[in-house]
């Protein structure tokens, strides 16, 4: 496999990556039913875990993997995430380490993978280098939570130089704004069904469905809606109502609570998610 | 290029969610700024209930002593609640009550900003909690008591290192899932547009009144201006109405902790580089891989990992000088304007204070040079005793 990756390497400006001769790409992820994404903080409680923990969650029906790349100052994530980025940078988890294990990954994976982190992790490392590492280890977006529609000349037009994608969000305040960032959108739009930060609600009382809608309108690209989900139920309200349910805090809580032994635990909560919004 | 950029830095790096207030934020205070009746409240305010315009007071024994330049200080620790941050308080609290927000959240470091909107919040009936990293709730205890007193609930921040950078990063937490009835009073010239801008807009009547005083007790402006630069917000007030003016020096005094060429410090321009955190571009404290790093200062107010984005752009035009300065220095000039002047400076105000003490014997005696007193020190001598190997109560 050292060849492939060598390849993939010297690829420059490419389209995505390649595994076994097939192309992956976001849209991957839209073609097999609703999608079920689920979100896992790189490291914590340690990168082999981590490993594990991705290739199970493919394998029980991940239809996309939002890999975080921790970042000490989470300002969009609740307590759950904020400690699963801080357990993870403890253990000494750096960007470097992240791209050796997606590189590791893409030597069997072949569902779309996206960088979730902060606008900071990807300027500091330099933002050119950054992406061509994208590329390289087999990387299909990015999403940055801190990055607004106004701010997105900072990344996208690089990104979209490479060939990847970066996915834009729409909050439950965006109201006219939603058009505007649907037009220009690219991979799928994250809907976030809720105010606040990312974590487990018991209700879901946006309509997320009417934002959905406005998003269709102006273009047609998958939504798939994010934050506070975490029981199959609620997977399966949203995923009727879009394309995707995203999940992160419920399963950081797992791998939280059984560390290195939460593969199972995660591998199992996928399968009875994916069923949920399998329809 | 987005909107409200100094050079490269600035913009709005935040989350969705909160684009709309910040777009609401912004196009309220275009409404009001120039406003006859708004502006008519706030000064109404600034003169009858905060004090102003704050003394321009010639500090004759401490000249004397360094034996260089004329030593003016400012008196911003001489405005009700003891520190520059009411002058922006007044301004967005006001604002706020306009936009018909009931409610403001804050953060604060030393505990000035916190206990100034606790006081505007009472002052103006609306609904006030605050955010404070555990670490400066214990610090800075006197004013966590301040604050509740005044009717604020004051929220203790664990996450991250527990001190101002934390206690921002919660307040835009909790910004974010209550924004329909509540305005974030940030508390310097950082974060998203347009809070830069407003914030400077609001202390820049610090450097108003400099000129005017200067005009009129010497008939000429002076020779340079200090201030102690955390985000920056009593540094860019006291400079703003002289970057015009070519022929004064603007002198930034970042804490330096235990010092530059330790990881004990908040020396952002000394030991930062450029990045993107907190809704702005500019220089942070950071590791190689762009996680901020966990800075320290024993003053509370300037231990933040970053610098507001028009003092990054006035640095990097070189039009002010960011100098570093160490707890050491500070403190001893904590000791020495209280033992010469008879005024007990904020710990934060005296990093400015211990650099006017290194460069004024360096000037000629027909130079002069005004340092702002941006805070007052009680809140600060249970600290320095500690410092000091002394054990008082607060």
């Amino acid at each position: 496999m050292t060849d492939v990756r060598e390849a993939r390497a010297g690829m420059k400006g490419a389209e995505s990556s390649r595994a076994g001769g097939k192309t992956i790409r976001i849209a991957d992820a839209f073609a097999n039913g609703k999608a079920f994404i689920p979100f896992i903080t790189c490291g914590d409680p340690d990168l082999e875990t981590t490993e594990a923990l991705v290739k199970a969650a493919a394998e029980n029906g991940a239809d996309l993997i939002e890999l975080g790349i921790p970042f000490s100052d989470p300002t969009a994530e609740g307590p759950v995430i904020q400690e699963a980025n801080e357990r993870a940078l403890k253990a000494g988890t750096t960007t470097d380490k992240v791209f050796a294990l997606v590189a590791r990954l893409r030597e069997t994976l072949t569902i779309p993978l996206v960088f979730m982190t902060y606008a900071n992790v990807v300027f500091s490392y330099g933002t050119e280098r950054f992406l061509s590492e994208c590329v390289r280890v087999g990387i299909q977006g990015l999403i940055l939570p801190d990055i607004p529609f106004e701010e997105k000349a900072e990344f996208e037009p690089a990104c979209r130089e490479k060939g990847l994608e970066l996915v834009s969000l729409i909050a439950p305040t965006s109201e006219e704004r939603i058009g505007m960032i649907a037009k220009e959108a690219a991979g799928f739009v994250y809907c976030v069904s809720s105010l606040g930060v990312t974590g487990v609600r018991k209700e879901i009382t946006t309509d997320v469905g009417a934002m959905v809608k406005l998003v269709k309108a102006a273009k047609d690209i998958p939504c798939a809606i994010g934050f506070g989900i975490s029981t199959p139920e609620q997977a399966r309200k949203m995923a009727a109502v879009s394309d995707g349910a995203i999940v992160g805090s419920a399963i950081m809580k797992l791998i939280a609570a059984h560390g290195r032994e939460s593969v199972p635990y995660v591998a199992q909560y996928v399968r009875e998610m994916k069923d949920a919004v399998r329809m | 290029m987005s909107k409200g950029r100094f050079g490269i830095h600035g913009g709005q790096y935040i989350p969705e969610t909160l684009m709309n207030a910040v777009i609401e934020l912004e196009e309220a205070y275009n409404r009001y700024k120039d406003d006859p009746d708004f502006n008519r409240e706030l000064t109404e305010l600034l003169n009858e209930y905060a004090g102003r315009p704050s003394r321009l007071y010639y500090a004759a024994r401490m000249t004397e002593d360094l034996g260089g330049a004329k030593i003016y200080l400012k008196r911003e620790d001489l405005n009700h609640t003891g520190a520059h941050k009411i002058n922006n308080v007044l301004g967005q609290v006001l604002l706020a009550k306009r936009m018909g927000k009931t409610r403001v959240i804050a953060e604060t470091g030393a505990g000035q900003h916190g206990v100034a909107t606790a006081t505007a919040a009472a002052l103006m009936g609306m609904e006030c909690v605050v955010y404070m990293g555990r670490e400066d709730t214990i610090r800075q205890a006197l004013n966590v008591y301040r604050m509740r007193l005044l009717g604020a609930e004051v929220r203790p921040v664990d996450s991250g290192t527990g001190t101002l950078k934390d206690a921002v990063s919660e307040t835009f937490r909790e910004w974010t899932s209550r924004i329909e009835d509540t305005h974030y009073v940030l508390g310097s010239v950082m974060g998203p547009h347009p809070f830069p801008t407003i914030v400077r807009d609001f202390q820049a009547v610090i450097s108003r009144e400099i000129k005017q005083q200067m005009l009129e007790k010497e008939g000429r402006l002076p020779d340079a201006v200090l201030a102690c630069v955390g985000g920056g917000s009593n540094a860019i007030g006291a400079f703003y109405h002289f970057i015009e003016d070519p022929q004064v020096r603007l002198i930034g005094c970042e804490a330096a902790g235990r010092g530059v060429d330790t990881f004990e410090t908040a020396a952002t321009i000394a030991t930062g580089r450029l990045g993107i955190f907190h809704g702005m571009k500019s220089y942070f404290c950071q590791d190689e891989y762009g996680q901020i790093a966990p800075v320290y200062s024993i003053s509370a107010g300037l231990d933040y990992p970053g610098i507001g984005p028009e003092h990054a752009y006035l640095h990097d035009i070189g039009r002010a000088e960011y100098v570093p300065v160490t707890d050491e220095e500070a403190v001893n000039a904590f000791e020495y304007l209280s033992r010469t002047e008879g005024i007990i400076p904020a710990i934060e105000s005296a990093h400015a204070v211990a650099h006017a003490m290194k460069i004024a014997g360096q000037m000629g005696k027909d130079k002069i040079l005004v340092i702002n007193i941006s805070g007052r020190g009680d809140k600060d001598c249970a600290a320095i005793a500690r410092y000091r190997g002394e054990d008082i109560h607060d």
